[in-house]
């Protein structure tokens, strides 16, 4: 059970997927300039990422290594998890149609995020059993919504700074981006 | 190497086959319109109208969130087609176009300064603003960062202007501006717009029954653009020659400028710029929706008839006009003589309505020559009834039914059809006539009779001057013209002679005594003071409302209500009545009014025509300002004023005017109309222009 606290800490915080890993940075940039947008894209990273962790593993485990084909697992990933978010969107559009008209917009946006194939390959690459690759895939979108909030939250209130013209718009959030990161460079020692 | 290959496609087999079974499986029933209006949209995924994507647009059009224009990239054509998918009318397709309705956010005043807020939004959270006006633009440039296709600009005088050239009306400066003043409409939208307690309007505007935007006609003229002047004026109204004679200018006595000093000569620069038009021999160019294959008959081609007309074509309707008298006009052409509105100008006004392509049958009349019943199995999908009021009210004393006793309107239209040619009868003259009543039909009637040569004319009115309903200038026009003026007496007994022609009018002398409903000091008889006067013609002008007969033809329309005034019963905001497609405005539904109240009335009831016809709810205008004032731009001092006179009315000398019935009031010059214009204040709700002096 302690394993399991420690690795979502160290997913959430220590190694959070946007400000220490840098990965899914279009987003990022994209979607967090309202907190409305951000908080419809970290919930549908989650819902997505969680499920790509998961048939990636299987895909992983299943296919890819008894073939010995590992050094296919990027191409592979790509095909599997936009085959998935097609899925999920028409299966979402059917079945649950108040969730599709919550996070709709944003599964396209998902189908090839690096955020969620980089995710789907550090699992990979840190050997997971299928427990640990399910908490981890989400606790790496927990952090990945959490950056993105609290990311939000700041461009909102940039807005009611004074920004010297040159730095204005993208370049502050670049920067606040940067400084985001430093804070999360404090979580390094914790695990 | 084949292994890997094979792999790869086992793969991607059973990912495709998983997707077709889960989109069989999954499918969900879409409306069949969306892919068609997916097909005429640019496909360009730009964003420009605000939804993610063309799918997500075509959905929200379909769903009836977005307009058929929704597509900022394809242009009118693409609109025209989503239109025919989605079977509304295209009037609702013209395209967009941003209007910043602010001319001056710096000019009212700060109420608190803030360091640090760059944004409009921001600011507006504080208290609303940092302008004393609740409306007004703050200048921040929201909609100038929000505008992704640069047609927004920071103007001059520090508020943002549109390039129209450059708007494709995807209103993302709509949305950002926190104080609606920027605002996105389409052509139909802003002629159908009626004025709301939340709009940017000056005291005149307010005013005004057909809701012209005054500020800005005048602004136009003073910056010498007489064109833009005359189409602001007929986004409202569309007898503006007419109305620049005959207009008895409410809006003048809520001028700003007259509070402190003479009012705008308002009316005259209408005039001015409506004679511009027709004298520059080039009718400027009126912007009508294509045909949308509704049908609707207007009864009465008064001036409520006319503009009900002349905005249901604008808005693509097919439009026929059904008229009882000869020529079109009703009221404005058989009411008001020649010398107030010379008929080749009428004329040639109606002739430019006609020209958008509506249809007029003359001398039919409702109840004999056709009903509600008929016009419907024609298969008209709505009806007007723009009937005017054109019966005189009886005097109902004894001996008015003698030889040489007429009503006033009855008398003003035997004349003017002689007049025109349209009968031969010419209406009898006497040499000494009396006219009874106070209003502006008593007055055209003396004025009328002056002219027609009678050696004496006299007006006889129950109250005095100052109650009198009549056009303060057209009773002292009269009096220049030798009128003479009977007040407070009151006409007990026409008497004639042997042959049953009229010889003498009996009045009793009234005294004024303590103020009625209507605020007039209501007059009392003296006992005793009986006076005869020596007449031969009499004309009794006291008043006219509609004429009710045709109910009694017809199935349906005896069904229609109607108030004991012998008017039609009608919402007053939709004016329509209790019988869905029949609508009314004019005097027909508010008893006799002026001329601008018709047009405003027949453009109230094309907007609630439009909407049935679209089968839209016809509601009324949300938050309407119809006839009240928003109290805050209504001042009791304007500061800051340098008074300047007005431009006074040129007119034809009297002993000139009183032989002929030519125009009596001309036009006023080129420069002078520069130098009224420069007397508006160019107000909005709170804002004016303080620093004005007499240029």
């Amino acid at each position: 059970m302690g394993d399991y606290i420690v690795l979502i800490i160290s997913c959430i915080f220590v190694n959070n997927i946007l400000l220490a890993q840098f990965l899914g940075n279009c987003p990022f940039l994209g979607t967090s300039k309202k907190m409305e947008t951000a908080v419809g894209m970290a919930m549908a990273v989650i819902f997505v990422l969680v499920m790509a962790g998961a048939i990636t593993w299987l895909v992983f485990t299943f296919l890819l290594v008894p073939l010995d084909l590992t050094y296919m697992r990027t191409i592979a990933f790509i095909l599997v998890i936009a085959a998935l978010v097609q899925f999920v969107e028409m299966f979402l559009k059917k079945s649950i149609p108040a969730l599709y008209a919550g996070l709709g917009i944003f599964l396209p946006l998902i189908t090839t995020n690096c955020a969620v194939l980089g995710a789907c390959v550090v699992i990979i690459d840190k050997e997971y059993n299928f427990m640990q690759a399910l908490v981890a895939s989400f606790a790496y979108a927990a952090g990945f919504g959490l950056a993105l909030v609290l990311f939000a939250g700041v461009r909102e209130r940039i807005l009611l700074a004074r920004v010297p013209r040159p730095l204005q718009d993208t370049s502050i959030a670049l920067v606040t981006a940067g400084i985001l990161s430093l804070t999360f460079y404090a979580f390094r020692g914790m695990v | 190497m084949i292994e890997a290959v094979l792999a790869l496609m086992g793969i991607g087999g059973v990912c495709g086959v998983v997707l077709s079974i889960a989109s069989k499986v999954f499918y969900v029933y879409e409306d069949p319109r969306i892919a068609e209006v997916e097909g005429f949209l640019a496909g360009a995924n730009c964003g420009g109208c605000g939804f993610a994507g063309c799918s997500a647009a075509a959905v929200a059009v379909v769903g009836g969130k977005a307009p058929v224009s929704v597509c900022v990239v394809a242009g009118a054509e693409s609109a025209a087609n989503v239109a025919k998918v989605m079977g509304v009318d295209p009037g609702s397709a013209m395209p967009l176009l941003s209007k910043n309705e602010c001319r001056g956010g710096l000019r009212a005043e700060n109420r608190f300064y803030y360091d640090g807020i760059k944004s409009c939004r921001a600011l507006a959270a504080f208290y609303g603003g940092k302008r004393v006006c609740t409306i007004g633009c703050l200048g921040m440039g929201d909609c100038i960062t929000a505008c992704a296709f640069d047609a927004v600009h920071m103007g001059p005088k520090g508020f943002p202007e549109v390039d129209e050239s450059r708007c494709v009306g995807c209103g993302a400066c709509e949305k950002a501006c926190p104080k609606g003043i920027i605002q996105v409409r389409s052509m139909a939208q802003r002629l159908l717009h009626f004025n709301q307690e939340v709009d940017a309007l000056a005291p005149c505007a307010q005013t005004c029954p057909a809701e012209i935007d005054i500020p800005r006609y005048i602004r136009q003229i003073r910056e010498g653009d007489y064109a833009g002047a005359v189409t602001t004026i007929r986004e409202r109204n569309p007898l503006l020659l007419a109305c620049g004679r005959v207009c008895p200018h409410p809006c003048e006595d809520k001028c700003r400028r007259g509070i402190e000093d003479e009012p705008v000569s308002i009316n005259q620069l209408k005039r001015f710029v409506a004679d511009y038009e027709r004298t520059s021999g080039k009718r400027l160019p009126v912007a009508c929706a294509p045909d949308t294959g509704k049908k609707v008959a207007v009864i009465g081609s008064g001036p409520a008839g006319l503009s009900c007309a002349f905005f249901l074509r604008r808005m693509g309707h097919a439009v026929t006009i059904f008229e009882m008298m000869p020529k079109l006009g009703g009221m404005i052409r058989y009411g008001i003589p020649e010398y107030r509105l010379p008929k080749e100008v009428l004329q040639w006004e109606i002739d430019g309505i006609l020209n958008l392509g509506i249809d007029a049958k003359t001398n039919v009349r409702l109840g004999r020559d056709f009903t509600i019943d008929s016009l419907v199995a024609a298969g008209y999908d709505a009806v007007f009834l723009g009937i005017g009021a054109w019966k005189d009210y009886k005097l109902n004393v004894e001996g008015e039914d003698l030889g040489g006793c007429y009503t006033g309107i009855d008398f003003l239209t035997r004349f003017a059809r002689h007049q025109q040619g349209d009968s031969a009868d010419k209406p009898f003259v006497g040499r000494r006539c009396a006219v009874i009543g106070g209003g502006n039909t008593a007055i055209d009637c003396v004025r009328t009779l002056v002219r027609l040569g009678a050696d004496k004319v006299a007006i006889v009115y129950r109250r005095t001057r100052k109650e009198m309903p009549a056009n303060a200038v057209e009773i002292e026009a009269a009096e220049h013209e030798g009128v003479k003026f009977h007040f407070l007496a009151a006409p007990v007994k026409v008497i004639g002679n042997e042959e049953g022609k009229v010889t003498q009018l009996e009045y009793l002398t009234m005294k004024l005594g303590a103020p009625d409903a209507s605020g007039r000091r209501r007059p009392e008889p003296v006992a005793g003071s009986e006076t005869r006067l020596d007449i031969d013609m009499l004309v009794t002008a006291i008043g006219q409302g509609p004429d009710v007969d045709f109910t009694h033809e017809g199935r349906r329309i005896a069904e229609l209500n109607v108030s004991r005034r012998s008017t039609i019963e009608a919402d007053p905001e939709t004016l329509q009545t209790n019988i869905p497609y029949v609508f009314s405005a004019g005097d027909a539904q508010t008893g006799a009014s002026l001329v601008v109240e018709a047009i405003g009335g027949g453009r109230r009831a094309a907007r609630a025509i439009h909407l049935f016809l679209s089968g839209r709810q016809v509601t009324p205008v949300p938050r309407s300002l119809r006839k009240k004032h928003i109290p805050e731009s209504l001042f009791e001092s304007v500061p800051g004023l340098q008074p300047s006179p007005r431009t006074p009315m040129p007119e034809m000398p009297v002993a000139e005017r009183i032989r002929s019935f030519a125009e009596t009031d001309l036009v006023i010059t080129e420069p002078d109309a520069h130098r009224e214009s420069c007397r508006c204040l160019d107000c909005c709700r709170v804002c004016y222009n303080k620093d004005v002096d007499a240029a």
